[in-house]
């Protein structure tokens, strides 16, 4: 603890100095139960009469299954029971389908293709671990070897193998309008003109295993009431509740999940893989049934942090300030969309990294391949760009010949300033990280950058959102006909313009489904911001374009920070700050107007179309909750 | 399924070999696989006493290690002093105290290491059957053997003679990306007739004979080394595998080499 | 499938089991005597955390052949502490917060404490050397390697 130094005095008119734990030693509340051996995981819990799981796994990358035969297995010595794919009442989901986003698209036991290797295409249940293997072993599947495909780029071209028939085109459906996500802040076409250099790089990284210590894995057994209990490893207790009651199309008041004590998860254990099955195991046998992965499991089909692909093109003037930055982003979801979607929709909100840069552009690809599926990790979605975007400021660095530290002082954010997803940034800190870094490696800065303040020099100007191209290349499915480039703007037949103090579209918070959730502040001693929205007025949902400004939206700049001042720099922004707001801006059509970030169609707030429509027909009951909602 | 046969002697366990059938020694590869559901072992022959092979002694010039030694015997023992960093490298203080010499003779890559040490000291075996066999003519067949290993007998070398080194990716201890053992006795300063052996380079440990004629009469300089070190990609055609791939094992072979023979960073 | 008597002390007390063929001792703790402290995390030696002392030696029982422990004194976590008496280590874990999720950490224990025995007072290297055979992916180690070397009553690098 000791070596955890306090910097307080920076910011130190923001917050009380009365802090009672932070910077003092303490002691977790689980952890004499871990130095006793005692901590509850999953495994932890004896039954009488406890099955083992074990699954038939692909060993092919892609396949066609032509025929399962489980004779052999089934007679085999303490089998109780085969699992198929016809064992699954309902053998289709997508894992964020809780959250209305992207299409059920994978099987938990798979019966006409393989996509991955380790992909299961039968389970076992025996009463032993190893008679499971055995029996495993004894299952005879004729597979019909498919093309398979294993870079994300080649994933894009129009003769690539179609990974998951869902998704033909290899790539998630972003809004029902593109292959991609977009994001776009001004123009870096303009940008990269203004630039003296241009600098270009790119950079990649491996799928990275979260690799805990306990396996994933869930024991299931009936209770006494009709319902089953499942002690899980998972990370996302609900998350897995709603998972297995909507796989096993089961009302979710039948499953009492148990969890909480996690032996390390890192990410890798949301996915809710173990625990329908393992549930499934114990419907269909009526014996408690544990599913337990061996470690070449984690690390085989244990979805992991997937592989990135970054292209990023900066523009910069001779003095080292970044006119434009445009990324191309390819994030190779492996066979189905776990998390992938949503994580691009997260790092589309992070780019350009923590830098202040007038015209900012990205096309972020989630793209099937034959590998294992991919999923969250520890800051998944900004990870990987941000290890890109690090290495390309110490390329732009050198390019123009500056000291690095001095470059990221010299292009960081700054309280107040207008982010590309069109949010202010606030409670800024890179300038004065930067500065104790330099400090600390004695790594000498010069006296301008020294005296810089993430509090003064943001906002103004810099809060404002510029006149922004737009353009339509990429929709869904142009790729499977004909090559279309990748880069933001590329391809496009035709540009849009978003008029500059603009959104594009009316950004309008996610209109809660049911009166009970709208935030009581009376329960929740909660006050928002009264600005929130708690239901969408009827107007944000007219697919009108009358644009409202910004700052309606927007949230305030923090109050508590001295007002923003010009920064020494500021003139750039000036400079490169839009005209005037066009008195009218070219009417298109709809389509042609590319949402920058929100993620609902323009038109369409959120609203899911048929919502949580299986389980307990009660109304006003969520089939994938435990219990009625409190009303 | 896997059944246990519990045995008193070798020549016993011998007996009892066949298809499907293997012997434990420490069981730190054997388990694993039973854990696993290897379909290819159904029975396991043990010893009762596996300690009555697990003696370590001199024999003049020589010293003979009992096959079921676990490298945690070969610590406690001054006799094979030159042999402690060779054990020490193998996996952690857990596998120590399990891993036994013979089981390491029968270590798939990239294991091996203590037999990589052997192989350069003239190892030979007495087999269950009573037979002698050179631990090189082994390691060549060893899919197809189907005797026992009841002990070693290896080379005692003098001063610094000897040595190993062992590269991972890992630190502290860790799978090999390679393993080095090298013997050079040396007259009036010249090496002459020199062993040297690589682990994690082939499917199993191998000599290097190129790398070999290429040391005999040389000093161990720079100068001397030169061509050994030119001769390492000849002998060596490395497998890909997780910790890395044959190109990149032949390309830091030499490196590894020279640090080993100019005494830099051996251990 | 048969079975097999064996007979063994565990934590000082006696303890008898019929375990299965080829079953591993991991397992006949956990599952046949009920003894949960050790843990599995991989069924094949990399791990560390279902590490066991046998006879006062570290050794990994998901590699041990159940019956070998036949006669011999087998020592796991659940034996650390004396009644309510914790044993030094365990106190030095939690003081040190050397454990987060805990699920390394009775194997971690079990290699310290056979460090211990033999060297009560350590190098940090004999340290690191006596958990290398054992993954801990929540701590970055330094906060185990200080505990183990407060319970030995030595300062650590951090603090000292
Ligand atoms: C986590 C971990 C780390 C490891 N690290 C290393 C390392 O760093 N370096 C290294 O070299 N190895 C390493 N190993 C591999 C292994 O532990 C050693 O090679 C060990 O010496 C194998 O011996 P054993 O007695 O455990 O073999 P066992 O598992 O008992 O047997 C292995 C094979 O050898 C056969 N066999 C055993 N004894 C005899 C005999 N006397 N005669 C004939 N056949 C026999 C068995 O039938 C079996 O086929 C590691 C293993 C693990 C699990
Ligand atoms: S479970 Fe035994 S070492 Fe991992
Ligand atoms: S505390 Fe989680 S693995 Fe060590």
């Amino acid at each position: 603890m000791s070596s955890v130094e306090f910097r307080k005095d920076l910011f130190n008119d923001e917050r009380d100095d009365n802090l009672q734990e932070i910077g003092k030693p303490t002691r977790r509340q689980d952890i004499l139960g871990h130095v006793t051996g005692r901590s509850p995981y999953y495994d932890d819990h004896l039954f009488d009469g406890l099955l083992h799981m074990r699954c038939v796994r692909s060993p092919h990358h892609h396949a066609r299954i032509r025929s399962i035969d489980t004779g052999m297995a089934e007679r085999m010595p303490g089998v109780i029971r085969v699992v198929l794919a016809r064992d699954v009442p309902n053998n289709l989901n997508t894992l964020l389908s809780l959250i209305n986003f992207g299409k059920d698209e994978e099987k938990l036991i798979q019966d006409t293709k393989v996509a991955y290797i380790g992909e299961p295409v039968a389970a076992i249940i025996a009463e032993t671990d190893r008679q499971a293997r055995d029996a495993c072993a004894a299952v005879k599947v004729d597979y019909e070897v498919l093309n398979h495909v294993l870079d994300p780029e080649e994933a894009l071209s129009s003769d690539a193998p179609v990974v998951n028939e869902i998704y033909p085109n290899n790539t998630f459906d972003y809004h029902d309008l593109y292959d991609h996500q977009k994001l776009r802040f001004g123009d870096v076409e303009k940008g990269f003109a203004e630039a003296d250099h241009i600098v270009e790089g790119e950079y990649q990284m491996s799928p990275i295993e979260q690799a805990p210590i306990e396996t994933c894995g869930a024991i299931a057994a009936p209770e006494t009431n009709d319902r089953y209990v499942c002690y899980t490893s998972t990370q996302a207790l609900f998350f897995s509740l709603g998972t297995t009651a909507k796989l096993l199309n089961m009302a979710s008041s039948r499953l009492h999940f148990i969890g909480g004590t996690v032996g390390g998860g890192f990410g890798g254990k949301v996915d809710s893989i173990v625990e329908p099955l393992s549930v499934l195991g114990a419907v269909l046998t009526g014996r408690p049934v544990k599913f337990m992965w061996d470690r070449t499991e984690e690390m085989q089909v244990g979805a992991p942090r997937g592989a990135e692909r970054w292209r990023i093109k900066d523009g910069v003037a001779r003095d080292g300030r970044i006119l434009a930055r445009a990324f191309t982003g390819f994030f190779d979801a492996g066979a189905y969309t776990r998390l992938s979607s949503y994580a691009i929709i997260k790092c589309s909100a992070h780019l350009p990294g923590p830098y202040t840069i007038p015209n900012v552009a990205s096309n972020v690809f989630c793209v099937f391949t034959n590998r294992t599926p991919a999923t969250a990790m520890r800051g998944f979605g900004i990870t990987g760009v941000d290890f890109a975007i690090e290495c390309h400021m110490d390329k732009v660095a050198e390019t123009v010949g500056l000291n690095p530290i001095e470059l990221r002082i010299l292009n960081a954010y700054r309280d107040g300033d207008m982010k590309p997803h069109r949010r202010l940034a606030k409670n800024t800190a890179l300038i004065e990280c930067c500065q104790v870094a330099a400090q600390k490696s004695g790594w000498s800065i010069g006296a301008d950058a020294t005296r810089q303040s993430s509090l003064l020099g943001g906002g103004g100007a810099r809060a404002e959102i510029p006149e922004t191209v737009t353009d339509s290349a990429g929709r869904i499915g142009e790729r499977r006909r004909a090559p279309v480039p990748t880069a933001p703007g590329e391809g496009a037949a035709s540009k849009g313009h978003v008029r500059a103090g603009t959104q594009g579209i009316p950004i309008v918070a996610a209109a809660p489904q049911d009166e009970d959730m709208v935030i009581d502040p009376a329960r929740t001693g909660y006050r928002g911001p009264s600005s929130t929205p708690t239901r969408i007025p009827d107007a944000a949902m007219t697919p009108d374009h009358s644009l409202q400004p910004a700052a309606a939206a927007a949230a305030p700049p923090p109050a508590s920070r001295p007002g923003p001042v010009a920064p020494p720099s500021s003139s750039q922004y000036q400079q490169a700050k839009p005209p005037p707001p066009a008195a009218q801006m070219a009417p298109e059509p709809p389509a042609a107007q590319p949402p920058a970030v929100p993620q609902q169609p323009a038109s369409q707030p959120y609203k899911p179309e048929k919502p949580f429509s299986r389980g307990v027909n009660r109304p006003g009951v969520s089939r994938f909750l435990s219990g009625s909602r409190r009303r | 399924m896997v059944t246990i046969t519990t045995v008193e002697t070798l020549q016993d366990a011998a007996a009892n070999k066949g298809q499907g059938t293997a012997f434990l020694g420490g069981g730190t590869l054997l388990m694993r696989g039973v854990n696993y559901g290897d379909q290819n072992v159904s029975r396991i022959v043990r010893l009762r006493q596996p300690e009555s092979l697990a003696g370590v002694s001199s024999e003049g010039e020589r010293v003979r290690l009992g096959a079921c030694a676990t490298m945690a015997t070969i610590l406690k023992s001054a006799d094979v002093a030159f042999l402690h960093a060779v054990a020490r490298a193998v996996g952690g203080p857990a596998i120590r105290n399990m891993a036994t010499v013979g089981g390491n003779v029968f270590a798939p890559h990239p294991y091996g290491d203590f037999a990589v040490a052997l192989l350069a000291l003239d190892a030979k075996l007495r087999m269950s059957d009573g037979s002698e066999l050179e631990l090189e003519r082994l390691l060549a067949a060893r899919e197809t053997e189907t005797r026992l290993i009841e002990s070693v007998s290896a080379m005692r070398p003098a001063g610094d003679d000897f040595r190993f080194l062992k590269v991972t990716r890992v630190k502290p201890r860790g799978a090999s990306v390679l393993s080095i053992a090298a013997w050079l006795p040396r007259r009036a300063g010249r090496i002459s007739g020199a062993r040297v052996a690589f682990g994690a380079m082939a499917p199993t440990p191998v000599r290097t004979p190129a790398v070999e004629a290429a040391l005999e009469g040389v000093s161990l300089d720079q100068n001397g080394i030169d061509r050994a070190l030119q001769s390492v990609a000849n002998d060596l055609n490395p497998p890909d595998d997780s910790l890395a791939s044959g190109w990149y094992r032949k390309e830091v072979a030499p490196v590894h080499l020279k640090r080993l023979l100019l005494g830099q960073g051996t251990r | 499938m048969s079975k097999t008597p064996v007979q063994f002390s565990l934590n000082g007390s006696p303890a008898a089991v019929f375990v299965d063929d080829a079953q591993n001792l991991l397992d006949v703790l956990r599952r046949g005597v009920g003894d949960l402290s050790p843990k599995y995390g991989c069924g094949q030696g990399t791990c560390g955390s279902c590490t066991v002392l046998i006879d006062g030696e570290p050794h990994l029982s998901c590699l041990t052949l159940a019956e070998t422990v036949e006669g011999r004194a087998v020592e796991t976590t659940n034996g650390l502490a004396e009644g309510p008496q914790l044993h030094a280590l365990q106190e030095a874990f939690m003081e040190n917060f050397a454990a987060q999720c805990g699920y390394c950490t009775p194997g971690m224990l079990m290699a310290a404490k056979a460090l211990l025995d033999r060297t009560p007072r350590p190098s940090r290297e004999e340290v690191i050397e006596a958990i290398s055979g054992n993954i801990c992916r929540c701590t970055g180690y330094e906060p185990i390697i200080d505990a183990i070397l407060a319970a030995s009553g030595q300062p650590t690098r951090r603090t000292g």
